[in-house]
């Protein structure tokens, strides 16, 4: 087990590394960054001024090498609105955001994998189909859609909850299940194909020779096996979770790094762009690895070699 | 090994059919697809929704950017609107119907691009190996670390927005999937007999590219594209709702709910219409990727 | 034959699947007894039902599609042919249990072979902890595995094939059922292995006294394991007879079938004789014997009538050649 540490920990760095490489380039698509940093009605005099005292006219791989030097040490230059530290506006808003994808994702599982052990077991019934036609159209809603649907009953016609913003529980409500609809969807899907596939295993059926009660093959035996897979799922999904946050931040305006990000995107302030760009892809990298080990753990195949 | 293998010999024997002349393929594909409602539904979505697309913007009874301030916000069935009109007294129905058409490029065009230069890049990784599956699957990883949406919404913010320009961002995004899709199904294939006979007999790599591995292809690229439209059209209408992509006034489903959400309060119609267009395709395609997915490959697990 | 007290009588035993393609009759009039103490063997190709046969038994056919329609089970002396799942359970495992074909996929992957084999006993006894790690490690050392103490807490993976079986095995026993189902227990194990687990087997036979069903296409298992043989095809019974009858005198054309086809050792020149045909599809069942299209004796009669299974003085056999001979065991 340990060597997979080591392994997963080495390719982490090698895309972290690469993805501050990809960073860098992005913002280069266009050929010149300059035009980027600068409101789109500014004069050449200005363009050419702004881009000696970037730095973007000297050689690439100077730019290049005096980023990664900045960067790997955490700076990113500082806002072109508000002067502070770039990066650091970004972690500060990094509890807010937790707390609505973990909320949701939380949300999510405890909802999908009961309802997904279920249909499973109660196949083609009623409850099932209903299942089926619900998670089918839990995947088609757009999540921002979504939110804007919930913020008009709930908060316009029945008045319960607020449009937006942040700072408490009540706030957390209506974007976290807005984020959670397409993964329950997901999940619960998921879920009931897998627990379908463990449940006609042979070692499902050993367990029964041996005289176990079904209840005890559904909650521990399969639910085991079905979990497996789960928390790869969870893995794969958590890069649309985070994106999806972004969005459901805007629409609820709830003050994490998506609603940042986008400010500063509409706004031109490339740098907490890229801090954010990046800080995001860090998150998501070290989260990734983090459930990658928990699977080697809980895995007996890949935790006793 | 399953308990249903026993189930399956028992229950599911070969069809005496096999025994009658073969009839032509795609009218078992019909015959099948009409007997699946849900894949029939789904197909039949796509089927409006194409049309729409393609001939809509004929049959729209307005123009969609003629703005009429006197007509502004009526409710759906006034005054010949069928959907009503938006802040600027714009025919909804019409803008929809030109959404649709939108829409339908950004999806085809995106499936098509990012299919063929993943689908490259997939098979040239998984067969040749090397450095370029190296430097590939590198590239692969470090695009995987960034959220779809978020990379896509950055690119576009950078290289500028637009129909073009959000397609672009769309398959600087998307290829990623079909490459590690491609690039595991080569891998798989090469090992096959049949390609290692082939090797054997001396005929040339390009040949065997060509000729037998990619052919093997179609049935995953097919099953991916159909998973990935709904991807893409719903990343397209949520790039647009915040501000970039398609702008207004070009009509499009997005920036539809995005000028729609500040009237939410008082004129429900602008936001529901465009989302339900968004909704029914994005079912449809599911719907018809479904259907799909379980005729021409009934041992992957649902995703 | 020692103990004449059946533990196991099926009558006229009726299994169908039901599918979408319609009803598919696996188990067709199965007659089959084992007593106590001896060792039968249910012989036949793949799709004769064996397999549906014991699954019927153990009360384990996939719920909805598969169904006993007709016939009964008697187990030491009751009737269990409609038992409700609970009364199911309590037997299972306990006084009739059952081992399969596949050892590599009959375990769980995610928990150790101590939790899965503490099932039994922490199902159908009272005992400690303690007490059930204790029986669990002396079972396994007398089924031959060492460091019976420290596999107990490894996972399935960490084992070989045939140490699995030597588990699952085992498992089967740990509460010491009267009747032991195993279905082609060593098919899937390389041939030295087999031996070696036939041959546990046997030891644990006649230690235990135990009565067992012994599944398999194999006529050389057969002719080492078993007391005596019931020959299936097409869903039902065609032959029943001692073990050395059933090797001397076989009756049903089928049978004799079997038996030529088995290549001897002895003679390596000339072909491999087979039966010509195949094993039909279990929805062509025909109207008469569902034999007669292969078979070399066949009757004008054997096409259009079933026919019943003849009690003969040596054994009984469902052939229209021998209808007549005696009195007629069943009339289906």
């Amino acid at each position: 087990m340990l060597d997979y540490v080591i392994k997963r920990t080495g390719q982490v760095v090698v895309v972290l590394f690469l993805a501050l490489t990809a960073v860098f380039f992005i913002i280069r698509l266009s050929g010149d960054p300059t035009a980027l940093f600068l409101p789109p009605d500014a004069s050449r005099e200005q363009l050419e001024q702004f881009r000696k005292q970037l730095g973007f006219d000297r050689p690439l791989h100077v730019q290049y090498t005096e980023f990664m030097t900045k960067a790997v040490q955490g700076d990113f230059g500082t806002s072109l609105r508000t002067r502070e530290d770039a990066l650091q506006m970004v972690i500060n808003r990094i509890p807010a955001t937790f707390q609505l994808a973990f909320t949701s994702l939380g949300l999510s599982l405890l909802i999908a994998i009961p309802i997904g052990i279920q249909s499973a077991y109660r196949r083609n019934t009623w409850f099932d189909q209903a299942g089926v036609a619900a998670t089918v159209l839990g995947q088609a809603l757009p999540s921002f859609w979504l939110g804007l649907i919930l913020i008009y009953l709930f908060a316009v016609q029945l008045q319960w909850l607020p449009t937006g913003g942040g700072g408490s529980l009540v706030h957390l409500i209506l974007p976290a299940l807005t984020l959670a609809a397409y993964s329950v969807a997901r999940f619960a899907r998921f879920t009931r194909s897998t627990m379908l596939d463990v449940l006609r295993k042979d070692y499902i059926r050993t367990a029964k020779a041996s005289g176990v009660p079904t209840y005890k093959i559904l909650s521990v035996y399969a639910l085991k096996n079905t979990l497996i897979p789960i928390i790869t799922l969870v893995a794969l999904d958590l890069g649309v979770l985070l994106g999806g946050a972004v969005i459901v931040e805007v629409v609820f305006s709830w003050p994490g790094m998506g609603r940042l990000l986008m400010q500063s995107l509409l706004n031109r302030d490339f740098p907490v762009v890229m801090a954010g760009v990046f800080l995001i892809a860090f998150i998501y990298a070290v989260i990734n690895f983090v459930v990658d080990l928990l699977y080697a753990y809980v895995n007996p195949q890949i935790r006793f070699k | 090994m399953n308990q249903s293998t026993l189930t399956e010999a028992a229950v599911n024997p070969r069809p005496a059919s096999l025994s009658r002349k073969r009839e032509p393929a795609w009218r078992t594909y019909m015959r099948r697809l009409v007997k699946s409602p849900t894949g029939l539904a789904g197909f039949l979505i796509i089927f409006v929704v194409v049309i729409l697309g393609i001939f809509g913007p004929w049959l729209a009874p307005y123009d969609p950017n003629q703005a009429e301030f006197a007509k502004k916000l009526l409710p759906p069935l006034t005054d010949g609107h069928l959907l009503g009109t938006d802040q600027l007294g714009r025919d909804i129905f019409s803008r929809l119907i030109h959404g649709t058409s939108v829409s339908l490029i950004i999806g085809s065009c995106t499936v098509l691009f990012a299919g063929l230069i993943g689908t490259i890049l997939g098979v040239v990784a998984g067969y040749f190996r090397g450095w370029a599956d190296i430097i590939i699957m590198r590239i692969v990883d470090v695009k995987l670390s960034f959220p779809f949406i978020l990379l896509v919404l950055v690119i576009n913010a950078v290289i500028g927005a637009g129909l073009q320009n959000i397609i672009i961002s769309l398959v600087f995004a998307g290829w990623i999937v079909y490459a590690r899709v491609v690039r595991s199904e080569v891998l798989a294939l090469r090992e096959k007999e049949f390609i290692l006979s082939c090797v054997a007999t001396g005929v040339p790599r390009w040949e065997i590219i060509v000729k037998h591995i990619v052919p093997n292809l179609f049935t995953p690229i097919i099953v991916l594209s159909s998973l990935q439209i709904a991807t893409y059209i719903i990343a397209e209408a949520s790039i647009s709702f915040l501000g970039f992509g398609v702008q207004p006034p070009q009509p499009a489903w997005g920036n539809m709910l995005s000028e729609g959400k500040d009237y939410i309060f008082s004129a429900w119609w602008l936001i529901t219409f465009p989302g339900v267009a968004i909704v029914m395709t994005a079912l449809g395609v599911n719907l018809f990727g479904d259907w799909l997915r379980d005729v021409l490959d009934p041992e992957l697990k649902g995703h | 034959m020692g103990n004449r007290s059946p533990i196991l009588e099926v009558r006229q035993l009726q299994t169908h699947f039901r599918s979408g393609h319609g009803v598919v009759k696996a188990v067709n009039g199965v007659d089959l007894t084992v007593y106590a103490g001896e060792t039968v063997g249910l012989v036949g190709e793949s799709g004769c039902g064996k397999s549906v046969t014991s699954l019927s038994v153990m009360g384990l056919l996939p719920k909805p599609a598969a169904a006993i329609v007709g016939g009964t089970i008697h187990f030491a002396g009751r009737d269990i042919t409609h038992l409700p799942e609970k009364q199911m359970r309590k037997l299972r495992g306990n006084e009739m249990s059952m081992i399969f074909q596949e050892p590599m996929t009959s375990l769980n992957p995610v928990f150790t072979i101590g939790q899965q084999m503490a099932e039994p006993l922490r199902q159908h006894t009272s005992l400690t902890k303690r007490q059930i790690r204790e029986k669990m490690v002396e079972m396994l050392q007398s089924v031959g595995i060492p460091r019976a103490g420290q596999i107990i807490d490894e996972y399935p993976h960490q084992l070989s094939g045939g140490m699995r079986q030597r588990v699952m095995i085992s498992l089967a026993m740990l509460c010491q059922p009267k009747l032991l189902i195993a279905d082609e227990p060593t098919t899937a194990l390389d041939v030295t292995i087999q031996a070696q687990i036939l041959q546990l087997m046997k030891e644990i036979k006649q230690k235990q006294q135990m009565a067992m069903l012994l599944i398999t296409h194999d006529l050389g298992v057969v002719a080492e394991m078993c007391d005596r043989v019931v020959v299936m095809y097409g869903g039902q019974v065609v032959e029943s007879a001692e073990v050395r009858t059933i090797f001397d005198q076989p009756r049903h054309p089928y049978t004799q079938g079997l038996l030529a086809s088995m290549p001897n050792a002895n003679e390596r020149k000339g072909e491999l004789k087979s039966i010509p045909g195949s094993v039909p599809r279990p929805d062509e069942v025909g109207q008469g014997c569902t034999f007669a299209p292969r078979c070399s004796q066949a009757m004008e009669r054997c096409r259009h009538d079933r026919p019943p299974l003849v009690a003969l003085p040596r054994q009984s056999c469902r052939c229209w050649l021998y209808a007549g001979e005696e009195e007629v065991a069943h009339a289906t």
